[in-house]
């Protein structure tokens, strides 16, 4: 050995070892495909259905036909007609009529004017390539024999639609301009939506966590009260306040509250919460050194405020402002609510599904919404992970000083925002309460009768709350452990990035074209899991996916929080890896599990746009009960509905909160020294 | 290919019988294209006491969890106790580990923590228990089992984290810088306890260490590492004192480099004059750094003459002097240095016999054995 002998520099070529899998090692990895292939059959192959639908067009294609007829004798002259010969003599059918779904049918009587089922003349059909297809009653023909038919069988015959794949759909979408208005009206709404939404969020949060201000607790209760209900129940507010018959009609001076007006100080209300807490994180978190050195170097308010309080939170603006523009241009149940005759996409995609059972149109509209959609996630991603690398930086939380004059002026501003939160919140529970609005206010309980409305009644109240506990429980059970052993397993880097991704996924996709989505696959006789169709089971699986990605990236950062080396002593000690999860990694991350779960539920309990294309009357939900029951004109009965909502999910996060605390105590005794 | 036989060294173990335990061939680790372990060899013999030691980021942790299975190397092989464990997972292998952050498992009390590997081995609950009481009195907190880990203080948690790592007894123990995120004090006083409790246990033990106080003080063997390869393998007093290049002498202890080059007959020559060195195998002419420790330098009064030019003396002037508590850390000046200076430590009662003091002149002698001659860095031949 000498101080010379230096090692060489790379690695000899030569295999890397490959490791020998543990029990441990395998049941992860195990589980982890198993939740994996969850998301796939969930999200990735009923996304993919309806992309391919997108671009599915069905046509009848005459030329593939060809025809003879008889003299009344019923002899043939030879002489033989294609489809395309036989429509252009008779213009028996135009171009519109051609194009199909994939269910249609087009009869054949039509190309033959003297066509009467009672002549004796016979009739033969057949297709020119082989796999063309039409019907005799319920027989398919797909060979190239003629068929031959007497008159009264031939009115029987039906062609079947020809299949092909191309962007004719999209061309159609794009060349009728009642479809593709919809595109300016919904950035539209949801860029001014957005612009309010984040100003008034962000004085609230500004004067929550930098004024001396009273009663900041209430005022921070009420901000995140919107949360609890379904995006439709504030349009259901505001038709009361400025409908047709509403108290404060005068106000809007003439202009009408269905349409824009009434998306955006809807989706300005149900938006608020969200804007209000990334922002107020934002702020809540910025260094209050820089403060004292701008104090100190005399800067005037003014200036401090732009040089260090707005680029401090500058992320989080940003992350609140596409986060706010997703909600709303997503948000299907309150333009549907009080859009009136200005159409938006998420309304769009269910007037061509449910109004015109038009799939391949309503899949093109999903494509078209999912673009700004996938565009705002990808960038608000891009944002959070810049405030991340901030936050860890950061050093002394800023402590505000009293200031009357200021302190003031704030505390009027956050009463004004929480008047309009609760204000919308008591006129439904107002009106839910009167016996006809507005020109008999007396006190009644008439709305509640829900059963004898149409909407599903009490028993749409009980399947939300059946939905909400179990998309509680089984998808904080399947988040959590995806999770964990995502975040846990050695090796296996491809599948765990893969993981992630897919993990990442439902944020993007809004809920009305994950609806659709599950419609073409879970739909499709095809598919071994169509029996789920219709099912209570149907709905949890939406739902879990719908809001897969908070929860998950909730239960990442607990599990960040957990010392790396658990699982290297455990095994040292060998211990089974689920040992260790069940005794230490569940029990220290509980809050986190408990905050997953309260949050499933709520998002349940209020959830429209995925749900209303798979519910059946069987498993009818609150949330669509207040849809249809508007949608019937019975308003207040809605507003009732509504209002339970809001109730139960109000005593959920309380008990959440008792349940947290009463948990925390008992066991988490070791957290305090 | 070096291969460094930690139990075959020169120096006398007596009471040790020499039986191969661990042993590590040809190991190399690359993460991505960063090639973090370079052709690692070592053995360890049963019951020794082994610090893996050397700056930040040298690969200490890496050959660790490679030893234990958690982040298995790219190429090489492992044996422990005549098997080899190269591929196998950490469940499948015999050890304890204690990591620097301990791990203790939070929301379990400190019994149930050092009973967390005793469970499903077939034993009964009255013998963990008494297992728990035995290992919480070697470990000296015999009455802390009901308390949580954050009721701890650190030093308590690291000794419960030694126990519940020893709870099995697993043939091989891994510590990675058990010590460094406790204050110095304790860290003296645990330095003692573990050597103490890993003697008593017998069990062979591995300690990564970025400290060479702990190294030097705890360990039967030391492996000094450096960029991913071994540099020296040996016993402490070897390590210091037979450093086999320049790195080893300057990161254990301090050393005075002078850059300089061999002179006839081997000696070192520095300005005009040459020097008697510890023999070395540098051609001459070949340009070399001749090092030697301030400890190392001995004093003597202002005029003084050896009689043997092979002494080495110089007249110096003594710059500076800084107390230290035990002795005088002196910086000294002589035209032969140029503008660098000597340092020397000279011990409280040579100051005062001497007289020692800031500008004066005396004469100091760099003994023949203890200046020694390294390849110089970047000079890679
Ligand atoms: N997972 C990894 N991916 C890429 N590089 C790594 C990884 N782990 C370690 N390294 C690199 O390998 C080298 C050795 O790391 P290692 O943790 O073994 O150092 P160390 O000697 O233990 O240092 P320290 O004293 O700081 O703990 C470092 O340069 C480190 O950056
Ligand atoms: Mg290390």
């Amino acid at each position: 050995m000498s101080a010379l002998d230096t090692a060489p520099e790379t690695m000899p070529p030569g295999p890397e070892i490959k490791p020998k899998l543990s029990r441990d090692d395998i049941i992860m990895r195990g589980g982890m495909v198993v939740i994996a292939l969850y998301l796939v059959i969930s999200l990735a192959f009923p996304l993919w259905a309806m992309l391919s639908k997108s671009f599915s067009t069905y046509k009848f294609n005459l030329s593939q036909y060809e025809f003879q007829v008889s003299d009344d004798a019923g002899v043939f002259d030879g002489t033989i007609l294609t489809g395309t010969q036989l429509n252009d003599q008779t213009q028996a059918y135009g171009q519109s009529d051609l194009s199909a779904s994939s269910d249609s049918r087009l009869g054949v009587t039509k190309f033959f004017p003297d066509f009467s089922f009672r002549s004796p003349v016979m009739y033969k059909i057949r297709n020119m390539v082989e796999g063309g297809r039409f019907l005799v009653g319920s027989t398919l023909h797909d060979t190239t024999d003629w068929t031959e038919l007497d008159s009264n069988t031939f009115r029987r015959v039906q062609l079947r639609p020809v299949k092909s794949t191309g962007m004719e759909n999209f061309v159609n979408y794009f060349s009728t301009p009642a479809l593709f208005n919809s595109i300016k009206n919904s950035l539209v709404i949801a860029l001014i939506s957005t612009v309010i939404t984040v100003s008034l969020a962000f004085w609230f949060a500004y004067a929550l966590n930098r004024s001396c201000m009273r009663f900041k607790g209430a005022f921070r209760l009420i901000a995140m009260m919107p949360i609890l209900v379904p995006s439709l129940l504030p349009g259901i507010a505001l038709v009361y306040l400025f409908g047709n018959q509403g108290m404060l009609k005068e106000l809007l001076f003439g202009a009408s509250i269905y349409g824009p007006i009434g998306i955006v100080i809807g989706s300005v209300f149900f938006t608020f919460p969200h804007a209000f807490i990334i922002i107020s994180t934002a702020l809540a978190i910025s260094d209050s050194r820089l403060y004292e050195a701008a104090t100190s170097l005399r800067s005037t308010p003014w200036r401090t405020f732009w040089t260090v309080t707005i680029p401090g939170a500058r992320y989080g603006l940003i992350s609140a402002a596409f986060v706010v523009f997703n909600l709303v241009i997503t948000d299907f149940g309150l333009p549907k609510v009080i859009g009136g005759q200005f159409n938006v996409l998420a309304v769009d995609i269910y007037k061509q599904v449910i109004g015109q059972q038009n799939f391949e149109m309503g899949a093109v509209v999903s494509v078209v919404l999912v673009v700004p959609a996938i565009f705002a996630f990808a960038i608000d991603r891009l944002v959070q992970s810049k405030q991340v690398a901030q936050l860890s930086a950061r050093s002394v939380p800023y402590a505000p000083s009293p200031d009357p004059k200021t302190d003031r002026f704030f505390l009027i501003y956050s009463s004004l925002v929480a008047l309009f939160i609760v204000g919308l919140l008591a006129v439904c529970q107002f009106a839910a309460l009167v016996k006809f609005w507005p020109y008999d206010l007396s006190l009644s309980l008439n709305n509640y009768q829900f059963d004898k409305m149409d909407g599903g009644g009490w028993a749409s109240y009980f399947n939300s709350i059946e939905l909400g506990l179990l998309t509680a429980v089984i998808g904080t059970s399947v988040v959590f452990f995806g999770a964990y052993l995502v975040e846990k397993t050695n090796g296996f880097r491809t599948g765990r990035a893969l993981f992630q991704m897919f993990a990442m996924l439902p944020m993007a996709i809004p809920g009305m074209v994950l609806g659709l989505a599950y419609i073409f696959f879970f739909n499709n006789p095809d598919n071994p899991l169509n029996f789920i169709y219709g099912t209570m089971a149907i709905l949890v699986i939406c739902t879990v996916t719908h809001f897969y990605t908070v929860s998950h990236l909730t239960a990442v950062t607990a599990l960040k929080q957990m010392d790396r080396e658990f699982e290297s002593v455990s095994a040292s000690l060998k211990q089974p890896t689920l040992k260790l999860f069940g005794r230490v990694t569940v029990p220290v991350c509980l809050p986190a599990i408990l905050d997953i779960s309260i949050y499933l539920f709520v998002n349940a309990m209020t959830t429209v746009s995925a749900v209303v294309f798979l519910y059946s009357p069987k498993t009818s939900l609150a949330s669509i009960a207040v849809l249809n029951m508007d949608d019937a004109g019975d308003i207040a009965p809605a507003a009732a509905m509504g209002m339970m909502i809001f109730y139960t999910n109000a005593l959920a996060r309380i008990i959440h909160l008792i349940a947290s605390k009463g948990i925390l105590r008992k066991t988490q005794a070791w957290r305090t020294r | 290919m070096k291969h460094y036989d930690v139990g075959t060294s020169a120096v006398n173990q007596t009471n040790a019988p020499e039986k191969l335990y661990l042993s590590i061939e040809n190991l190399w680790k690359a993460f991505g294209g960063f090639v973090a372990l370079k052709e690692i060899s070592l053995s360890i013999n049963e019951g020794e006491f082994v610090c893996f030691l050397g700056p930040s980021g040298c690969g200490k942790t890496t050959l660790l969890r490679a030893i234990a299975g958690l982040d298995l190397q790219s190429q090489g092989v492992v044996k422990q106790a005549g098997n080899d464990i190269s591929n196998l997972p950490p469940s499948e292998r015999d050890f304890g580990i204690v990591f620097q952050s301990y791990a203790l498992f939070p929301n379990l009390t400190i019994e149930k923590n050092i009973a967390f590997g005793l469970e499903n081995a077939g034993r009964s609950k009255s013998e963990i228990n008494a297992r728990v009481v035995e290992l919480l009195s070697l470990v000296g907190l015999p009455d802390q089992g009901k308390k949580y880990p954050a009721q701890l203080s650190g030093g308590q948690q690291q000794r419960i984290a030694l126990a519940r790592a020893i709870a099995t007894n697993p043939g091989l123990l891994l510590l990675d810088e058990p010590l460094s995120a406790l204050d110095a004090k304790v860290r003296v006083h645990l330095r003692h306890e573990i050597k103490e409790l890993q003697r008593k246990l017998g069990v062979t033990t591995v300690m990564v260490t970025h400290d060479q106080e702990e190294a030097l003080s705890m360990a039967d063997r030391i492996v000094v590492m450096n960029h991913g390869v071994i540099e020296q393998v040996g016993v402490p007093t070897e390590i210091y004192r037979d450093p086999v290049n320049l790195f080893v002498a300057d990161f254990i202890g301090e050393t005075n480099q002078i850059s300089t080059n061999v002179a006839a007959g081997g000696r070192l020559s520095i300005g005009e004059r040459t020097f008697a060195c510890r023999e070395h195998d540098f051609a001459d002419g070949n340009d070399v750094v001749a090092a030697i420790r301030p400890e190392d330098v001995i004093p003597h009064e202002a005029g003084y003459v050896s009689s043997d030019e092979n002494l080495n003396c110089i007249d110096v002037l003594l710059h500076e002097m800084e107390f230290l508590g035990s002795f005088w850390r002196c910086r000294l000046q002589h035209a032969l240095f140029g503008d660098a200076e000597l340092f020397a430590d000279f011990s409280i009662n040579a100051v005062r016999r001497l007289d020692l003091g800031e500008g004066k002149d005396m004469v100091i002698e760099l003994p023949a054995d203890r200046l020694m001659a390294f390849e110089r860095p970047g000079n890679a031949t």
